[in-house]
């Protein structure tokens, strides 16, 4: 039976060997030495129809719980936030989904354009200069403001919060062995960064790494920790959520060299980690240094605007071993949905997004205190969408008996964090209702009674 | 065609967000509050929908056309993979989910370990890497870490590349703080062992090769290179972007490569997405097998499956969470697809290959008289000294003919190079216009040169301008001080009524 | 508009496709026109800061094209007197006048017996005749 993905008919086979000259197609594979063929089948199931597929799949499926069989509060870092049916709709177009990276520019108008578009609205967003057209996701960004730093200053440290997602940590300590450089970790003060100690930390620093919001979902003092690693002559980079900056300050409005942060919240599915975007945003005078690819605005033969991959000498497959990074295939689609879903939101509606979670943390917060009887870790800090709160005893296990309730209550952070092995996060986009609050409480109050 | 942003008018809005009554006034400290909003579009969502829809039709992928683009493996992505990965149960499951909660998502990630381990012949698996190029950086930093485990790093500090690599391969090496060596390529297009031999010492780490080799031939020496090596105590990383050649038919463990990262963007039909995403999971032999990722996937024995984060000897991690879920959804369906019948889809892209190098080969100049893998190489060196076309007007004429070009200028080692890989899912026809096409250009070259150069005249856009934009970068919408075509900054225009 | 091949005798040439203009114990440093032709018009040129040193057969700085980027290598030893703020602000003047207002920097030489090692035009061509 031929395969739906093949093509080739017995005549069609024949006609081929014989163009070629050879007698069959084994033959083809003549230059391969005898021992190092395989002499036996792949040891693989035997082929599905897309009828059996589709029900496998359905049946692996249907043994995970997803956020549309639990009512979640998880967070840390990938969000439950709603993605609008038009992202879809783009995303499915065969004409971007099928398409390669636009090296021909005559053939690609589509997907330049829209990299060009998503590079201004990242700008945008983040009051930077230059953007890239996307970046692995969230931790890998920040390994590369890490190799940009490195070669803009000839410092061989950079230092991180504690305060920063642990995934980002953990990455950016995996890629340090291998650019030369040594990590140092700020730890967090009372749930957030305090920046006389970021500054002392920071001295022959290339670069200062923090999270606005932090992994606490506090709210750090931003402007003093940028000007702190500038006092201290190094890059400020802040690692930031897309979807607080209706709320708060841009990044490059308060002294950052450079804004990065994982994309998914705007515009892509949650999808068990991925794929995801990475975006990554720089003043003007780093333009020559940014890792990946950058898209440009010029002219055809006939006058008319078009766009095209530009200061490619950065890139591997030119500068090669002294290229920017080792970048190629990047996350293209999923920054594409973000541009789509950026369009749809608005100014004014992420504004309204970002007072909504506002909003419905501060009253999460209320309830659990006046239900629950649970306090926040940080009572005193600024929360944005996610807050901290003690449980009173071990936090998965209040995970798991809340489960069996039907309700995930949030991140339990003593994987992560010393000493915060009653405590969980618990994050709030603005698919959760007040009734869904009301329910989170109610749970907590049994389940930690 | 206008940007969105000069489609963006006030007031108008394409999302709505809930509003929930009684809730606490939202409260930000003053000195973090934005004060200027950013300018994201306004727009209605229908403008919206016109907008990318008009942009997808000056666009063109495997769903339009041929798309013969050496080393890159543009075959049909198959359509119920999407259906596959937007279902609820991998869409909204959240990462950080309890294993209990997981299962499928971890049952899906074990199988595929599995299989890409039979598929390379080695032993184990990090489906981590979100691509190649990663897979690259993560397999030599395995590498480190080995020999770091044996007292050896400090003297191996080399990595051996021949000069066909991809540019990937040296920037990965400089990233993992290797410093590289090159080796040559003989006449026939395998490596040069004498000048390998030369080059294999004690002060060498590993090779990096991808076999087939970017010229598409498969390296008859491959044996007595791996000897070399492991002779020397070296290691041997396979760059996976050429797999498609060979599954079922020769396993790059078997050839003797010790790590091997997997292109799942390339073989295992991940949609390209105009740049991206894909997937760059890499197996090992056992002897790297503690220096993997962390986490790797693993069975308890009861038919449950859970993440292992045990692992003192683990480089750390290289990407978020498990890696590109999605990316492994669809290549799972794909390959469950196929089976053992995968080794039909590469003898196919072979057969496509060679049929069309047949064909050509009496026209464009062939570096290396020899059968190819599943691409090949053509130089358009002959037509440039005898009618003034390069690659490039090649390239930029086929567009005419609705083709997209094959790739050009690489390998570095063939002047005027065209790289032509046809996938396994096309049928004789497609193959037939294609040749048909290439040959009429090579007439076209002598006959009215001009056809080549002022190429393309049927695409939405004529030759564009490069050295303007390396010049001049103009990297995101300046809005009312955007610059216009001629470099003045002034607004610009409405868009012209039709039929002007 | 790029200039027609050519390789004057009134300069020493470097294997590495640079050339130097002696006068005294200063040199004139540029790139040959093998070299911007291989390249293609130039977009870009990443100079040395003036005070620096440059070291003789090592990088003193980059040009790029769209399509390729290229160390220039220093024939001489010495200290960075000048940079072409002309090619830095225009950088396909290298194309038009590679020996003339496409020079690159000027160095007072630190060690003139440098100039033994480097090649006269007949040698170049030998250089250019392998390539």
């Amino acid at each position: 039976m031929t395969h739906p993905f093949l093509a080739l008919t017995e005549d069609d086979r024949a006609e081929m060997l014989r163009t070629i000259g050879v007698s069959s197609v084994e033959e083809l594979f003549r230059d391969i030495p005898a021992d190092v063929r395989l002499r036996r089948e792949l040891e693989l199931e035997p082929a599905l129809s897309e009828q059996e597929l589709s029900a496998h799949l359905a049946e692996l499926a249907a043994r995970n719980v997803d956020s549309t069989r639990e009512l979640s509060f998880l967070g840390a870092g990938i969000y439950d936030h709603y993605v609008p049916a038009v992202v879809d709709a783009v995303l499915q177009r065969g004409e971007f989904l099928t398409a390669y990276t636009p090296y021909q520019p005559e053939m690609s108008q589509g997907v330049l354009q829209a990299i060009f578009e998503y590079q201004t609205a990242i700008c945008e967003l983040t009051g930077m200069d230059v953007s890239n057209a996307s970046g692995y996701d969230g931790t890998t960004v920040a390994a590369d403001a890490c190799y940009i730093a490195k070669h803009a200053t000839g410092r061989t440290k950079v230092v991180v919060t504690e305060a920063t997602n642990p995934q980002v940590r953990q990455v950016v300590k995996t890629y340090a062995p291998g650019f030369g450089l040594e990590i140092v970790e700020v730890p967090q003060r009372g749930g957030t960064t305090d920046p006389d100690e970021l500054r002392e930390a920071a001295e022959g620093a290339a670069a200062v790494i923090f999270q606005q919001p932090n992994v606490f979902g506090c709210l750090e003092p931003a402007p003093d920790l940028a000007a702190a690693a500038g006092d201290a002559g190094a890059l400020p980079v802040a690692h930031v959520d897309p979807l607080s900056l209706g709320v708060l300050e841009a990044p490059g409005r308060y002294g950052c060299a450079i804004a990065l942060g994982e994309g998914q919240a705007a515009g892509n599915f949650p999808a068990f980690g991925g794929p995801h975007y990475g975006f990554l945003a720089a003043r003007r005078d780093f333009i020559r240094r940014m890792p990946g690819r950058i898209v440009g605005e010029t002219v055809d033969a006939a006058g008319e605007r078009g766009y095209v991959l530009t200061l490619q000498t950065r890139e591997q497959h030119i500068r090669r071993e002294k290229a920017t990074s080792n970048i190629t295939t990047n996350q293209t689609l999923l920054a594409l949905g973000g541009l789509v879903y950026l369009a749809w939101l608005g100014p004014q509606g992420l504004r309204e997004l970002g007072e909504t979670c506002l909003s419905l943390a501060a009253y999460a917060k209320q309830q659990l205190r006046e239900r629950a009887g649970l306090e926040p870790l940080f009572p005193d800090e600024t929360t944005f969408k996610e807050f901290a709160v003690r449980v009173g005893r071990n936090a998965r296990q209040v995970v798991a008996a809340a489960r069996e309730l039907g309700v995930h209550p949030g991140y339990a952070l003593g994987r992560d964090y010393e000493g915060m092995d009653d405590v969980l996060l618990v994050a709030l986009t603005e698919k959760r209702t007040p009734q869904e609050i009301d329910r989170l409480a109610e749970v907590l109050a049994e389940v930690t009674a | 065609m206008r940007l969105i942003f000069e489609k963006s008018k006030a007031g108008r809005r394409a999302s709505a967000i809930p509003r929930h009554e009684g809730l606490p006034a939202p409260e930000v400290p003053a000195e973090l509050r934005r004060a200027e909003p950013p300018r994201l579009p306004e727009v209605p969502e229908f403008e919206l929908i016109r907008h990318f829809t008009e942009l997808s039709t000056r666009n063109f992928g495997i769903d339009n056309g041929f798309y013969p683009l050496g080393s890159c493996t543009m075959k049909y992505n198959p359509r119920v993979n999407e259906r596959l990965v937007a279902m609820p149960g991998f869409a909204n499951l959240h990462p950080l989910q309890e294993e209990q909660g997981a299962q499928g998502a971890l049952e899906l990630e074990w199988r595929l370990q599995q299989i890409l381990a039979e598929v390379t012949g080695l032993d184990a698996v990090s489906l981590q890497p979100a691509a190649g190029s990663q897979g690259e950086l993560t397999g030599l930093m395995l590498v480190r870490a080995y020999f770091e485990s044996r007292g050896e790093s400090a003297a191996r500090r080399k990595v051996v590349i021949p000069d066909t690599a991809h540019g990937t391969n040296p920037a990965s090496v400089t990233m993992a703080g290797y410093e590289m060596t090159p080796v040559k390529t003989d006449p026939r297009g395998n490596i040069d062992v004498d000048d390998l031999r030369e080059k294999v010492d004690g002060q060498t780490a590993a090779l990096m090769l991808t076999n087939p080799s970017t010229l598409g031939l498969f390296d008859e020496k491959i044996t007595e290179i791996s000897e070399i090596f492991h002779g020397a105590g070296a290691l041997m990383y396979y760059d996976g972007a050429n797999l498609n050649a060979v599954c079922g038919v020769s396993r790059p463990g078997d050839m003797g490569f010790d790590i091997v990262h997997i292109n799942l963007h390339k073989t295992f039909s991940q949609p390209h997405g105009g740049g991206g995403p894909g997937g760059g999971p890499i197996a090992v032999r056992d002897i790297l097998e503690p220096f993997l990722p962390v986490p790797v996937v693993v069975e308890n024995g009861d038919g449950t499956f859970a993440f292992d984060f045990d692992r003192p000897h683990s480089i750390g991690k290289v990407r978020g969470y498990s890696g590109p879920f999605g990316v492994f959804v669809r290549s799972y369906a794909y390959i469950r697809m196929y089976g053992p019948r995968l080794r039909e889809m590469s003898e196919a892209a072979v057969l496509n290959a060679n049929y069309i190098l047949a064909r050509l080969k009496g026209t464009y100049d062939v570096p290396f008289d020899r059968l190819c893998m599943h691409e090949f190489v053509l130089s358009a060196r002959t037509l440039k000294r005898d009618h003034g076309a390069t690659a490039l007007d090649v390239a930029k004429r086929l567009m005419d003919y609705g083709f997209h070009p094959p790739t050009i200028y690489f390998p570095l080692i063939v002047p005027e190079a065209l790289m032509v890989e046809p996938t396994e899912t096309e049928t004789k026809e497609t193959l037939d216009a294609f040749c048909d096409a290439m040959l009429a250009i090579a007439r076209e070259a002598a006959d009215d040169p001009a056809l080549l150069k002022d190429a393309p005249h049927s695409r939405p856009v004529r030759r564009l301008d490069e050295v303007r934009a390396a010049k001049h970068p103009i990297v995101k919408f300046e809005f009312d001080e955007h610059p216009d075509v001629t470099g003045e900054r002034r607004p610009v225009a409405a868009e012209a009524p039709k039929g002007v | 508009m790029a200039a027609a091949e050519s390789y004057p005798d009134d300069v020493h040439y470097h294997r590495e496709h640079d050339w130097a203009r002696v006068e005294g114990d200063v040199a004139v440093l540029g790139i040959t026109w093998f070299a911007q032709d291989a390249l293609g018009e130039l977009v870009h040129f990443e100079p040395p800061e003036p005070g620096s040193t440059v070291t003789k057969d090592t990088s003193y700085g980059e040009v790029e094209s769209v399509k390729a980027v290229s160390d220039v290598v220093a024939p001489l030893s010495g200290e960075v007197l000048e940079v072409n703020q002309a090619v830095v602000d225009a950088p396909e003047t290298v194309n038009d006048d590679p020996y003339g207002g496409g020079w690159l920097i000027r160095v007072r030489l630190s060690d003139p017996s440098e100039l033994d090692s480097l090649l006269d035009l007949e040698a170049y061509k030998q250089v250019l005749a392998e390539q």
